[in-house]
């Protein structure tokens, strides 16, 4: 039997507590190394399994699925443990020496096997085939990330975490109450039969009372966990004071899984005739998402602390991707899903050239950024490449998943849309040209911070997504295929 | 519908209200934490009521006995309640180092203090 898809789960888990026991602190990071690398070795085979063979059902300890849990693994969940466990690989190679300046050497051990205990949660919702496991890996994530994000330098990385601390519990908590209805209508927790039962109810005029309100619970706990505009305000303040990787690691998943939760629970659970022709979840998400592409990305423009402006837009990216949810077809789900993969890999990007400067500068506010053009050329010539690719400037691969995107918006015949995106990435080319005329065209800072360029350890992963970001723009075949294959199934109600 | 028949759930909601309250307007940290875990503890309400089954007992087999409630929504509870705990935990913690380093746990003192800097 193919055990993979709970090695996946089981190897970072199992390493957290390693990495404490172990006294040796370089350790630490070398086994958190050797997890998320062999995490990702197990994703590219896992990913390779389903794209040939089909979706995998893995019974967790030989118990069938009514009775015992269930792991489902489709072209979707194969997508984002790709993406989840390949930017977690990449962060740990990178976090060596950022984590040796910001983090205190008493904490070090605690810091990775948190981080290890946040990848396997996330690896956890994505794989699981069960409703309520779902919400047990989202706390094991969600708490594992409060804590990384109090571990920030300054005081004000306590303030943010006991903020996201707040609201994500209220979120998750709704979560909870939106599973126990599902299950109280149908007695199943398995998703596979929840979705079965639920396309069993009869569609009355106003629909099940039970399954409204479930639906109702579950959106507005996922919109808090994802990050949509009007709940949103726990972002920037997490991102800004949270210690460079644990900044990188999360902008570049987090919201990623929270907007896979929704996906699966509207299209593969609810089902999207009631989701989306009862209760019109499309029209719910347009105007938030439409909010998030302007507001976030005007907010972006004024903000002085650039990892607090990457941070705005990234809300504004994840309202590019409800924007393809809520126009509910299959080149918009497709658009959607494969931003997720791209705003990983820009995101991923930019936020390590932010770790990097940090790492020689001590802060990144726009004024630290002065003549840093000739200091750190590698870096910034990654920030200048990632911030194309946030633009969507061709050849990049933030060009690919916005093109398809304007693409379906005009299928659905949604001008004022197709005008809110192009008007997006404009804004997003000033807030990014700030930085770039401040760092190449500003006389240099009158305090020298040193003159080194960030250390190869650094350069190396950044530069890899640099590279993904560029190959994946002029080669998009693989990361495209899988999107709309996850696009079709989602279409299909999960079934395929 | 008898509204009273279901006071079981109006308990769990105004739990979970009154909960919910205490968390959006109160300044003091500690006390967000309480209205949090009020919040939390209404769900678990929720998810025991589900669970009884009129006349039912305990799902233990024995001679004479037909009805039982359903054992699953409690397990799923426990594992909320540890979670819960583990919320509760990880905030006392970050409530903890916030006085360290603040010196209140008023939330308004907290931002007059930060942006005075």
């Amino acid at each position: 039997m193919n055990h993979l898809p709970a090695i996946q789960v089981i190897i970072p888990l199992l390493c957290a507590p390693l990495c404490l026991l172990l006294r040796w602190r370089t350790g630490a990071w070398l086994i958190a190394t050797i997890a998320t690398w062999a995490t990702f070795g197990v994703s590219l085979v896992l990913a390779r399994t389903v794209v040939l063979n089909g979706a995998i059902t893995y019974a967790m300890g030989g118990w069938p699925a009514p009775w015992g849990i269930s792991y489902h693994v489709d072209t979707l969940s194969a997508f984002l443990v790709l993406i989840v466990s390949g930017v977690g690989a990449l962060t740990l190679a990178f976090a060596y020496k950022s984590v040796q300046r910001e983090i205190r050497p008493e904490s070090l051990r605690a810091f990775y096997a948190l981080l290890l205990i946040c990848l396997a949660g996330l690896l956890g919702i994505v794989l699981t085939g069960d409703a309520f496991n779902i919400y047990v890996f989202l706390e094991i994530s969600s708490l594992s990330a409060y804590a990384l994000i109090g571990m920030g330098q300054r005081r004000r990385a306590l303030r943010a975490a006991f903020q996201y601390l707040i609201m994500g519990t209220i979120g998750a908590t709704f979560i909870l109450i939106g599973i126990g209805l599902l299950y109280s209508l149908t007695g199943t927790l398995n998703i596979q039969d929840l979705a079965a039962r639920v396309e069993m109810i009869p569609a009355s005029t106003y629909g099940n009372h039970t399954l409204i309100t479930a639906f109702a619970f579950l959106t507005v706990g996922l919109s808090l966990k994802l990050a949509l505009f009007p709940l949103h305000l726990w972002l920037p303040n997490a991102y800004t004071y949270a210690p460079s990787v644990v900044t990188i690691f999360l902008a570049a998943t987090a919201t990623k899984v929270a907007v896979y939760m929704l996906l699966r629970f509207s299209f593969c659970i609810l089902g999207q005739r009631f989701v989306f022709e009862q209760l019109t979840l499309g029209n719910i998400l347009l105007l938030p998402s439409l909010a998030a592409i302007l507001v976030a990305s005007l907010v972006a423009i004024f903000q002085y602390d650039i990892k607090r402006m990457l941070a705005y837009s990234s809300i504004a990216q994840i309202g590019y991707m409800t924007l393809g949810i809520s126009l509910n077809s299959h080149a918009g789900l497709s658009a959607g899903i494969l931003h997720m993969f791209n705003h990983a890999l820009m995101k991923g990007a930019l936020f390590m050239a932010m770790g990097a400067v940090a790492y020689r500068t001590g802060s990144v506010y726009l004024s630290d950024f002065r003549g840093l053009g000739r200091r750190m050329p590698w870096t910034m010539a990654a920030f200048v490449l990632g911030g194309m690719s946030l633009m969507g400037v061709p050849l990049t691969a933030g060009f690919i998943s916005k093109w398809i995107l304007l693409q379906a918006t005009l299928e659905a015949g949604w001008w004022p849309v197709t005008a809110i995106i192009l008007l997006g990435s404009l804004l997003a080319v000033i807030y990014i040209w700030r930085v770039v005329e401040t760092a190449y065209f500003n006389p240099r800072h009158e305090i020298e911070h040193g003159t080194e360029e960030a250390p190869l350890s650094m350069l190396l992963p950044m530069w890899v997504l640099v590279g993904a970001n560029v190959y994946f723009g002029i080669d998009t075949s693989i990361p495209l295929q899988m999107a709309q294959r996850a696009a079709t199934i989602l279409m299909s109600g999960g079934t395929l | 519908m008898n509204i009273g028949a279901h006071y079981n759930y109006w308990v769990a909601i105004f739990l979970m209200m009154t909960g919910f309250y205490v968390v959006i307007t109160h300044g003091n940290l500690i006390k967000k934490l309480i209205g949090l875990n009020l919040f939390t503890t209404s769900v678990f309400i929720l998810y025991i009521s589900l669970a009884k089954v009129r006349g039912g007992t305990a799902p233990i087999i024995a001679p004479g006995i037909e009805v039982y409630s359903n054992p699953l929504p409690h397990v799923l509870i426990l594992t909320a309640i540890v979670v819960g705990v583990a919320t509760t935990a990880v905030g006392l913690a970050l409530a903890l180092l916030i006085y360290d380093r603040y010196g209140t746990l008023e939330e308004e003192e907290i931002r007059l203090k930060d942006d005075s800097l």
